[in-house]
């Protein structure tokens, strides 16, 4: 049973609750800070209307129920990340709940979605862990605006677990909330694992997994966790309910100590921060300006395309790659040929001259391996690909009196194959096209070639 | 209700305040008599009175998201005890890793 936790910092100009600007990554330690973030004595903070609108927008899309009235609490802890000795999160009152995922057919249950602040980074000093004796604190992220999303535990393995935050990141990007990078730390997905006997309805004792920072470690983290686990429990032994974190190098998760205890965190209501009010009219506004969502464009790229399920999983993984999809039909490819022209080779070319090009294949003047090279010229060179397969001469040979020459001098170098194909051997037809194109530098029509080679050789 | 020694040590440890011996039993009372007064405050009847988080209600107020300049490094780090290459510097904290 695996419940998740993820973080997305949102896609805002400045932090949570001051000017700061919220394009840290790369500055110079500490430069991107102000009074606020600093958690200096005597400051405000005044909420980020563009973050609550992101939130309210993520939502949503997760089919939540966004809440009227909600606040902001204090959540009490020390640790030097932390300069104000508390982060301002949302305890009782979170801006919306029970909403769901679809994954396939399966529903993930969302619990709850709410509005906090990133902390600052801790660095290690020196090279060895243990014999480090001072620790460097950069807070240029201290105030990030930062999201929470928990899921009820209905994930049932770990391809389940990464597939719901993938599915989750692609929800954050088509709405403009995240830009969910996990490399760059704008996604952080904690898992919470327990496993149960077949045929249990009680949940087991789950532990915590962190430290994961990307979906293939996600994977792995609670693949390892549930294996753990049961052998664990096998053996007679017991899970203890406690923080793990996953090592990268180890492959394996370890236990970690826990800053403090959950209930000790001692939250009360923000008295900074007035209650706010997400009002059912803006509410509404933001449903009717949502984008499409990925389940949505599958949907509709799978129906009105009639795409093979691969190629809509491909084609969906980011928006860019569907438009340039959906230009390219529209600009007169074939949906099946722009759908392998897009996830074969990643053209860089818009989709006016990509289906040009794809147009060219398809009626035969060049053919498929004349069309990447086409392609790569394109793309290098700026011109439009008709322009190209002139210039260069690249056609492909289709005249059947001059392809005729070649088959002719190909069977008559290559006794020994035109033989073994006579006698039977349907593969033989194979080495002697290889023939063909060879000696027509790789523009002949292989079509025609293989009809012609199959008439002389039985003639 | 009354705490005792070990919650007033646990409080005292989450605020990270020292206690000298003999202090727990004087903020175990104090503290207790704050206790006792909120369940005093606990017998007036709030039935009908929704649950106020702040008493002054300006409603939503919120800021628009444009950048303002940020401190200077040096200006952020002036209050520092100790610096380095623009960190702040505090105490190795250690987590339990392998």
């Amino acid at each position: 049973m695996i419940g998740m936790e993820v973080h997305a910092q949102l896609s805002t100009r400045s932090k949570m609750f001051c000017g700061c600007t919220t394009d840290y990554i790369g500055a110079p330690p500490n430069s991107t800070v102000c009074e606020v973030c600093l958690g200096m004595p005597g400051v405000l903070p005044v909420a980020n209307a563009r973050a609550v609108e992101q939130v309210v927008r993520t939502a949503l899309a997760l089919e939540c129920e966004i809440s009227r009235h909600t606040k902001f609490d204090r959540k009490n802890y020390f640790y030097p990340d932390l300069p104000k000795g508390y982060q301002i999160s949302q305890y009782d009152m979170p801006m919306a709940r029970s909403g769901r995922l679809s994954l396939g057919d399966r529903e993930i249950r969302i619990t709850r979605v709410h509005l906090e602040e990133d902390t600052g980074r801790l660095l290690h000093a020196g090279d060895a862990l243990e014999t480090a004796s001072e620790s460097l604190v950069d807070l240029n992220r201290s105030g990030m605006p930062l999201m929470e999303i928990v899921s009820e535990p209905d994930l049932r393995s770990a391809e389940e677990a990464r597939d719901y935050a993938v599915e989750l990141r692609g929800i954050l990007r088509a709405v403009g909330a995240s830009e969910a990078d996990m490399e760059k730390g704008q996604l952080r997905a904690e898992a919470n694992v327990s496993v149960r006997p077949r045929g249990s309805q009680e949940l087991g004792v789950k532990t915590e997994l962190k430290n994961i920072n990307s979906f293939r470690a996600l994977y792995r983290a609670v693949a390892y966790e549930i294996e753990r686990q049961v052998r664990e429990l096998e053996g007679g032994g017991r899970v203890v309910q406690e923080t793990r974190g996953w090592s990268e190098s180890e492959q394996r998760t370890f236990s970690q100590r826990s800053k403090e205890f959950a209930q000790d965190y001692r939250y009360f209501p923000e008295p900074d921060l007035p209650p706010l009010e997400l009002r059912p009219d803006w509410v509404a506004q933001l449903r009717a300006s949502l984008p499409e969502l990925p389940g949505e464009l599958r949907g509709r790229l799978a129906e009105q395309y009639a795409l093979s399920k691969f190629d809509v999983e491909q084609l969906s993984q980011e928006s860019a790659t569907a438009r340039l999809f959906e230009q390219t039909v529209a600009a007169g490819a074939p949906p099946k040929q722009a759908a392998n022209w897009i996830i074969g080779n990643a053209p860089t070319l818009d989709a006016q001259r990509l289906a040009e090009l794809i147009g060219l294949v398809v009626a035969g003047t060049i053919n498929r391996e004349q069309g990447v090279r086409v392609l790569e010229e394109a793309q290098a060179s700026g011109r439009a690909p008709g322009e190209v397969v002139r210039e260069q001469g690249l056609a492909q040979v289709s005249d059947e009196a001059q392809l005729g020459l070649v088959v002719e001098q190909v069977i008559a170098e290559n006794p020994r194959a035109a033989a073994d194909f006579r006698s039977g051997k349907q593969q033989a037809l194979g080495a002697l096209l290889a023939r063909v194109k060879e000696a027509t530098g790789g523009s002949a029509n292989m079509r025609l070639a293989a009809q012609l080679l199959r008439h002389r050789l039985i003639q | 209700m009354t705490l005792t020694r070990d919650e007033v040590r646990h409080v005292a440890m989450l605020a990270r305040l020292g206690l000298e011996p003999g202090e727990e039993d004087f903020y175990a009372e104090q503290l207790s008599a704050i206790l006792a007064h909120i369940d005093r405050l606990r017998e007036v009847d709030t039935d009908a009175i929704e649950p106020t988080a702040q008493v002054v209600q300006v409603g939503s107020r919120l800021r628009e998201d444009l950048p303002e300049p940020s401190l200077p490094q040096e200006r952020a780090l002036t209050n520092a005890p100790e610096t380095k290459d623009g960190f702040f510097v505090v105490k190795a904290i250690q987590e339990s890793e392998p």
